[in-house]
Parts: structure tokens; C-alpha cells; sequence
């Protein structure tokens, strides 16, 4: 084990949805290189209480890179730094002594900030009630060996299905767009055959509740599949599109 | 009052259909008029909300997370059990069951076992049908996997994803009614208080995180998913958020606990780092295949793992199991890798680690075999704690994983509360003393598609319900206790934040009420805890306002919680003078050092009842008899 680092940090402390927020400064000395970014922001919140201070808030959960809670924007990057790695997964050791970082929550409109770094990302569960399942009830399905599936099409489908709803995509977008997000659960479901009596009317509504909830155009940056954690790729949106065109000419 | 378990009549293959046939059907045009109120979304509970809404019940589900899609169950990598016999290799639901008993230490109750293997296979169809992407075969058949405490392949997967996959299908499956207003979601609402009237469940008290106000929701039946209590020791492979608060506030308005101490430890997990650490991660235990463990014979050896020649390395699991080697349970592993490290074997910075060697295996198969088998781990094991695997050993150290203790139930999955019903890991039902690989995505999700949806039923049109308004007497009593709660914590404002009492709970859990557990250290603990409690409420610090965001409260309040729980799960250990499964009683081992039963004595739930805080709560005992698998000593030598 290396040194400890003394670390700078800017971090966007806002007290609710309605008020301005501000960058708030703090100077962080004793980080260890093996504590991850979370730890580090549990160190400097033990700091602000002990001194009368609001922690700030910041959502995560599992910790491991799954949950797709956490959602920091840390120097300019979505989740920081490295790729195909969430922010919980980020440790020290990507840093380095006397470094200052720039904390900032996912910034788009239909992510309104609840307070400091969480935001509110329910806009996508509107978009996964519009559409974005197989209607199946509870019982009376067939056995699961009765409809076979090319391993090749379940990768995919899996591949897809990877996503943790976590919307760095949307906030990697200049457009704030959530179409990576979208087209990972329209093409999985499409690429299943389980989906296919519903593709039609599943592409059109996530598609129509995602504009209804003000996220913005695809232009074709594929910001979002640099930034997104599980490397999602692009080529999901031309499957949605192609989804999309076919709903609308049948 | 006296526990009754209410086990079905009749031969084990046949109790669940009786049942069925028995209970009390709510007719159609009736379903709407009743209203269940869903804690916790993740497995379970998504699995119930989905499942109860397509009936025609009205359903309002709550949830500390944003969304369901973050519960706990996401993170579960390994699989799901069902005897679906697919590859031909003997498996039934006799056999599934069998294990399941067996592998539960004979602490589990036989008819729930059964209802559990025989439902699972349903489970597993269902998900299929919701477009779960299960692994296939190149013929386009559904892959199994084998996993721990079985000799058959009976596990299904997605990549190492799979509780993310069955979550985010029932997930699916309740937007999908919330998109037809069948149920009402609430997110970033935490239970804070159960509200019982007229001896019924009725319905909670919870707090909007978002802007602080306490929130009354009502209805007919109250509904429990809401996960372990792991995070008692502080370190553990839960979730951050994993907390025992909605089932230990049930428990003090009358649900008794059940087998409390009963914890399952996981042998392979990344070791502790530093003082900062916040949690632990777990890996696959399929390591334990291709992978040796050891540390050096000499004690506090600081030499680098590849200077210590072969000689002076001891291969304990080897040595001390030599048919098993590196393969016994999971309860055995753990505990051989505690007892190397106390004696000063152990390595890395902080001494709690053994290694887990793969040279050999790399050496016989090269480097690309251990990568495809294992290379997401080895990935896993770099992001953390930036070494390579393939070059040195790893360090590996046992965890917290997984809590077999719960709310007790009855078959019908109701706690002694009437209307309160526990599903998933929040109960304590299927898995006895320890837990098998693969088994707890099966049980939530038996939980909450194919057994809630009929004994709810059947307790509903069984029952009269009066007429309940969130404005009357038993509400604005919850309401002005968590109110009252929360001024309190507020009002401490000592010097010390939450998160330094929860580790100084920590250590003295996993010390005293650990991996290993004898009289005087549980007794030792049993004058830490309460001490530890008064100074939380003397000293606690808790900055930013009641009312609103605020996670150092909700973390106070968590707490709050644990530090009682704790005293209960001690209290429990003590009672229990006797190794089974999980729980290692050091005073009951076997000349070799194994956990010793005592049937005798202890072939029995325990199931507390709350008496007051500071006051020592009551014991219940449930008997458990078997009447199909006969207990027997386990062996591994
Ligand atoms: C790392 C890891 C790997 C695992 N791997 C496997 C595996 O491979 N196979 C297997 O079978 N099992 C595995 N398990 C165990 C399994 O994942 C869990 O036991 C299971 O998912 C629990 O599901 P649940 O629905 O009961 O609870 P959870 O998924 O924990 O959900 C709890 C829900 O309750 C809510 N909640 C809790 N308290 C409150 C409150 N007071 N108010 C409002 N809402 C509340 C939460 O928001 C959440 O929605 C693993 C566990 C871990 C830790
Ligand atoms: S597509 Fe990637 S970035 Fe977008 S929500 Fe899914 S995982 Fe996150
Ligand atoms: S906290 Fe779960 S993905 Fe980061």
C-alpha cells in the first residue's frame, strides 16, 4: 500500500429541486489509494458531520456496479474516468495526490434534482410501464423448454438485457437523450421470441412516453455508448429504429 | 399464544394441493374491493404485486429505492434452482427437497421445503414466457449449471447476472400493472412503523425521503418482501441500504422473530482493505474448483506468496479434509479460513486473508483455460483491489452473505400478526440453519407468485374487515410514535456520526456472534450491546433537517434498529447450545473439529416475542419433525 493522497474536491451541493445549487469546495487529505470513490465521499461526509455540517447526498446501493444507482458526474464524465466502469467501482488509485475532482449529478431535464447529486430518474420506470415487458400473467405458461432459442439470439438478447437503468447514457448525451437506454429493452425483447406478439405496440409506446417525458432526439453522437457503463452498444438504436419504422408501415 | 405452523393434513407429495383445494377462494368481482399494501419490491415482492394485481386486487407497493429494478436481488450473480430434470442426471422434487433439509442442518420445516421444490419449476417457465435470458445450449435448450450442496445440475443462469435478470422480469411484470393502475408504486418511501388494528395488519407508516413527511397508507393485508438484516455486522455482501427496520418495527407490534442468529457466512469474498472499508464483494465460490487455498505455515509470515516455497505453505483444507479438500461447504471453508487467520497465519496488510492460489491450474491448463472460466472474477478481483490474480495469488476472506432468520410464518407465509404476511428472505421459513447456493431466488419468487397469491386469498374471504380511515385512533398513534422517534434521534445531537456506531456494532457481531460463538463471548456481548445502544442515544450526530432528504437520519433510524436486533440474534446464539449449519457453537464440535447437533435438545424454531425495549423477550418454541428425511451427522473427511 502506497501513501495517502490529499485530494480537492468540487461538489454540487443543491437543498432540493427548487433552489440553485452551487459548487462547494473541500480539501480531503488521508485518502487511501485502495478506497474506492464511494469510500471516499463516506470520509468526507464523516468530516462534514462531525463538524455540524449536511453530508452530501449522493444515491448508491449495491456497490458493485449492478444496481445502476449511483450517478456521479465526475470530471465531465459520466460515471468517471475509466470505461465500463460504474462510479462505485472507481477506486483512489485512478487519482493522484494534490488531483481535484469534479462532482456533479446527471444533468437533464427529465432528471430533476432532488438534492445534491441524487436525482430523480423515474421518467424511465414511466417508460418501462408504457411498454417495456412481455404481457404475461402469473401461471399458465408453457414449459420452458418448448420454445427454443439460437444461443446466438440469447446472447444478444442478453447482451442487451445487461443494462442497469442507470442513465448515464441520457446524461453523456448532449441531447439528453435516453434512446441507448430504450433501444436495450425494445431489442432485447425483440430479438426474443417471446417478445413478438407485442413489438409493434411495445416500440410505439416507450417511444412516444419517452418524448412525452422530454428526453431529447438521438443526433448520432454515441456518446452514450462511450459513457455507458456495461457497454451497451449503438447498434441496439438501429435495432430500435428498425423496430420502430416497421410499427409505423404496418 | 401458541405457535401453530398450520401444516396441511395428508402425505408430504399431496399437503400444498390439498391445501389449495381447502382454502377459501375470493370471488372475482369480490378481488377488487380488497386492498394489499406490498412492502418492498425486490424479488418477493415485485413477484406478489405483479402476481395479485392480475388477479384483480388493488395493490399499493412501497419501496426505499427509486425504483424496484435497484432492490438487493440484483446483485445475486450465481443462479436459481429448479428440479426440472432437464439434463437427465436423476433430479426430482423429492431430491431438491431432500437436499434442502439436509443442506438447512435439519432446522427447517419439512412441508415448506416440499412446497418449495415442488413450485419451483413453475418459476422458472415464468420467466422464460416474461423473456428472461437465460443461458441456452447450442440446440436453443436452457442451460443448468451445478452448484454447491448438490450432485446434480440444477441451476439456472444468465451470465453472472442472474438476480438482475429474474428481478428485472417481475419488475416488468408489476410496471406492467402499474401501467394499468392496478398497482400504485410509491418509491423512496420507507416503512417506518406497521399499524395494527383490532388485532389486524392494516396497514404502515412511512416516511417520503424526499421531503420528510410521514405518510399513512391502509388496506386489508400488509405484506412484507423487504429483504435480510446482513448489514447488522456492518460489512457484508448486501446492499448498503439492506436493513432490518419494516420486520424488526413488525416484530415490536407483536410479529414474532424466528431463528435469529441463524446468519450464513460465504467463504470467498474479497478481504477487507482498509479501515474505510464500506462493504464486502463477494465471488463465485465455482473459485473453489480449479483454485488451492492456503496461507504459510510459518505465523505472520511478510513474505511475498511467490517467495514462500511449496514446503512451507500449508494446503489446511487439503490436509484437514482430504476427500473434500477444497471443496466442503460453505460453513466449513469459512470457519478453517477464521481459525488460520486467529492463530496468526493469515496475510495481507491486515493478516484476515488466505490466498487462493491458481499457479497449479495455470501451470496444467494455461492461462486462457482459467480466463474462460473465470475471467469476469479475476476482472472483478483487479478493479478492486488493483492486483492481478493470474500472477499471484489472490486473498480471499469469508463475509456476512445472507440472513436464514426471520419473521416467523406459518405455512401460509403469515407471521403471528393476523394480515401480516412475510415473503422472501424477510421470513425465516425454508432454509434452516444454513442456506443452499441458488435457493434464495427460488424461494422469493415461489414466495410471491405461486404462494401468496392463494393463502391471501383464503385469509381474506376468511375475514371480516371494518372499515379503516388513515385519519383514526391506530394511524395518528404510529404516526406520533415516528414522529416521536425521530425527534428524538434529532434531539441527541452528540458528536458521533451514525456509521461510527455501526461499525463498533460490527466488530462486536462479528467477534462474539460470528463465524464461531461460545457462551462467554456471547454473554461478553450481551454487556457490549446494550452499552453500545445507550451511547448511540447518548452521542449520536445527526446533521440536516427532519425534514427532508436526509440519509444520515434514515441511516439513524436503520440503526437504531440493529442495535436491538443485535441483543436478539446474541440472545438467540446463547439459547441454541448447539452447532448446526451456520451457527458454530465452539463448544459443540466433533473430535474433528465439525459442527455438532443435538437433536435432542434443539430440533426446534425459536421464535421471539417482543416484551419492551430493555426487557428480555419471551421464547417460543415451534417443534419440528421429520417425518421423510431422517437427520444424520454431515462428514467430509
Ligand atoms: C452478493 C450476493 C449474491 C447472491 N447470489 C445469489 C444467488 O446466486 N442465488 C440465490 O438464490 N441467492 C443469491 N443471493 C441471495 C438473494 O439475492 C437474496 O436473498 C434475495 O434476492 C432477497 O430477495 P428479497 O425480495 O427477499 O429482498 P430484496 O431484494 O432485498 O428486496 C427488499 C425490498 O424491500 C424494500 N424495503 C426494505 N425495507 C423497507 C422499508 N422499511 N420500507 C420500504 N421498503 C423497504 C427494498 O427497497 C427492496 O425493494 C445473493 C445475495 C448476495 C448478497
Ligand atoms: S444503456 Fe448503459 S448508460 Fe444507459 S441506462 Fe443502460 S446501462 Fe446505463
Ligand atoms: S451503487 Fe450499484 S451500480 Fe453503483
Amino acid at each position: 500500500m502506497s501513501g495517502t493522497m490529499t485530494i480537492t474536491l468540487n461538489v454540487w451541493r443543491q437543498s432540493d429541486r427548487n433552489s440553485k445549487g452551487r459548487f462547494a469546495r473541500y480539501t480531503l487529505p488521508n485518502v487511501s489509494p485502495d478506497m474506492s470513490f464511494l469510500e471516499m465521499l463516506d470520509l468526507l461526509n464523516l468530516d462534514l458531520v462531525r463538524k455540524g455540517e449536511e453530508a452530501i447526498a449522493f444515491d448508491h446501493d449495491c456497490r458493485e456496479g449492478i444496481c445502476g444507482t449511483c450517478s456521479l458526474y465526475i470530471n465531465g464524465r459520466a460515471h468517471g474516468p475509466l470505461r465500463g466502469v460504474t462510479a462505485c467501482q472507481l477506486h483512489m488509485r485512478t487519482f493522484h495526490d494534490g488531483d481535484s475532482i469534479t462532482i456533479e449529478p446527471w444533468r437533464a431535464k427529465p432528471f430533476p434534482v432532488i438534492k445534491d447529486l441524487v436525482v430523480d430518474r423515474s421518467a424511465f420506470d414511466r417508460i418501462m410501464a408504457a411498454g417495456g415487458f412481455v404481457s404475461v400473467r402469473t401461471g399458465g405458461v408453457p414449459d420452458a423448454n418448448t420454445i427454443p432459442i439460437p444461443k446466438p439470439v440469447a446472447e444478444e438478447a442478453m447482451d442487451a438485457a445487461a443494462c442497469i437503468g442507470c442513465g448515464a447514457c441520457v446524461a453523456a448525451c448532449k441531447n439528453g437523450s435516453a434512446m441507448l437506454f430504450v433501444a436495450a429493452k425494445v431489442s432485447q425483447l425483440a430479438l426474443l421470441p417471446q417478445g413478438h406478439a407485442e413489438r409493434q405496440q411495445r416500440v410505439e409506446a416507450m417511444v412516444a412516453r419517452m418524448d412525452a417525458e422530454g428526453f431529447g432526439a438521438c443526433s448520432n453522437t454515441y456518446a452514450c455508448e462511450a459513457e455507458c457503463p456495461k457497454k451497451i452498444s449503438v447498434t441496439h438504436i438501429a435495432r430500435l429504429n428498425s423496430e420502430y419504422l416497421r410499427a409505423k408501415l404496418i | 399464544m401458541t405457535l401453530d405452523p398450520k401444516i396441511p393434513a395428508g402425505p408430504i407429495e399431496q399437503k400444498w394441493d390439498n391445501h389449495r383445494f381447502a382454502m377459501k377462494l375470493v370471488n372475482p368481482a369480490n378481488k377488487r374491493k380488497y386492498h394489499i399494501i406490498v412492502v418492498g419490491t425486490g424479488l418477493a415482492g415485485a413477484s406478489a404485486a405483479a402476481s395479485l394485481a392480475e388477479l384483480g386486487y388493488r395493490v399499493t407497493a412501497l419501496s426505499y429505492h427509486e425504483s424496484p429494478r435497484r432492490a438487493h436481488s440484483i446483485s445475486a450473480q450465481g443462479g436459481i434452482n429448479a428440479p426440472k430434470n432437464y439434463p437427465n442426471d436423476g433430479d426430482s422434487v423429492y431430491r431438491l427437497f431432500y437436499d434442502t433439509v439436509k443442506g438447512g442442518d435439519y432446522r427447517a420445516r419439512e412441508a415448506n421445503v416440499y412446497r418449495l421444490s415442488q413450485v419451483s419449476n413453475a418459476i422458472i417457465d415464468q420467466c422464460v414466457a416474461q423473456g428472461v435470458p437465460f443461458a441456452r445450449e447450442y440446440g436453443g435448450l436452457l442451460d443448468n449449471r451445478s452448484f454447491g450442496g448438490a450432485q446434480v445440475s440444477r441451476t439456472f443462469y444468465a451470465r453472472g447476472q442472474t438476480g438482475q435478470q429474474l428481478l428485472l422480469g417481475a419488475y416488468s411484470a408489476m410496471m406492467r400493472q402499474v401501467g394499468l393502475g392496478t398497482v400504485k408504486f410509491y418509491e423512496r418511501r420507507e416503512m417506518l412503523d406497521l399499524v395494527v388494528a383490532d388485532g389486524k395488519a392494516r396497514g404502515v407508516i412511512a416516511r417520503n425521503m424526499v421531503d420528510g413527511r410521514l405518510e399513512s397508507y391502509e388496506g386489508d393485508a400488509v405484506i412484507l418482501a423487504t429483504g435480510g438484516y446482513g448489514n447488522v455486522f456492518f460489512l457484508s455482501t448486501n446492499a448498503k441500504m439492506c436493513n432490518a427496520t419494516a420486520t424488526w418495527r413488525a416484530h415490536k407490534r407483536g410479529a414474532f422473530f424466528g431463528n435469529p442468529c441463524f446468519t450464513q457466512i460465504h467463504p470467498t469474498c474479497i478481504p477487507v482493505a482498509s479501515e474505510h472499508q464500506s462493504k464486502l464483494t463477494l465471488m463465485s465460490e465455482s473459485l473453489r474448483n480449479d483454485g488451492r487455498i492456503w496461507v504459510p505455515k510459518a505465523k505472520a509470515d511478510k513474505r511475498a506468496p511467490n517467495q514462500i516455497p511449496e514446503e512451507e505453505r500449508d494446503y489446511y483444507l487439503e490436509r484437514l479434509y482430504p476427500s473434500f479438500g477444497n471443496l466442503v461447504p460453505r460453513d466449513v471453508a469459512s470457519r478453517r479460513a477464521k481459525e488460520m487467520c486467529d492463530k496468526g497465519h493469515g496475510v495481507g496488510t491486515t493478516g484476515l486473508a488466505v490466498y487462493l492460489d491458481f499457479s497449479e491450474t495455470i501451470k496444467r491448463n494455461g492461462q486462457a483455460w482459467v480466463a474462460e472460466k473465470y475471467g469476469n472474477l479475476f476482472d472483478m478481483y483487479k478493479q478492486i483491489t488493483g492486483e492481478d490474480g493470474y500472477e499471484s495469488p489472490m486473498r480471499i476472506y469469508p463475509a456476512v452473505h445472507y440472513t436464514m432468520g426471520g419473521l416467523w410464518v406459518d405455512y401460509n407465509l403469515m407471521g403471528t400478526i393476523p394480515g401480516l404476511f412475510v415473503l422472501g428472505e424477510a421470513n425465516f421459513s425454508d432454509h434452516g440453519a444454513n442456506r443452499l447456493g441458488a435457493s434464495a431466488l427460488m424461494q422469493g419468487l415461489a414466495d410471491g407468485y405461486f404462494i401468496i397469491p392463494y393463502t391471501i386469498g383464503d385469509y381474506l374471504a376468511s375475514n371480516k374487515f371494518q372499515k379503516i380511515d388513515a385519519a383514526g385512533p391506530a394511524f395518528k398513534e404510529a404516526e406520533a410514535s415516528v414522529a416521536d422517534l425521530t425527534k428524538k434521534l434529532i434531539a441527541v445531537r452528540g458528536k458521533t456520526p451514525v456509521d461510527v456506531f455501526h461499525k463498533e456494532l460490527g466488530r462486536i457481531m462479528w467477534e462474539y456472534c460470528g463465524m464461531g460463538r461460545n457462551a462467554a463471548g456471547l454473554k461478553k456481548a450481551l454487556e457490549l450491546i446494550p452499552a453500545l445502544r445507550e451511547r448511540f442515544w447518548e452521542d449520536v450526530l445527526i446533521t440536516g433537517s427532519p425534514d427532508s432528504f436526509n440519509q444520515e437520519l434514515e441511516k439513524a433510524h436503520r440503526l437504531a434498529d440493529f442495535l436491538e436486533l443485535a441483543e436478539l440474534m446474541v440472545r438467540d446464539a446463547l439459547l441454541r447450545d448447539e452447532s448446526c449449519g451456520g451457527h458454530f457453537r465452539e463448544e459443540h464440535q466433533t473430535e474433528e473439529g465439525e459442527a455438532k447437533r443435538n437433536d435432542a435438545k434443539f430440533s426446534f424454531v425459536a421464535a421471539w416475542e417482543f416484551a419492551g425495549t430493555n426487557r428480555t423477550p419471551k421464547l417460543h418454541k415451534e417443534p419440528l419433525k421429520f417425518d421423510y428425511v431422517k437427520p444424520s451427522q454431515r462428514s467430509y473427511k
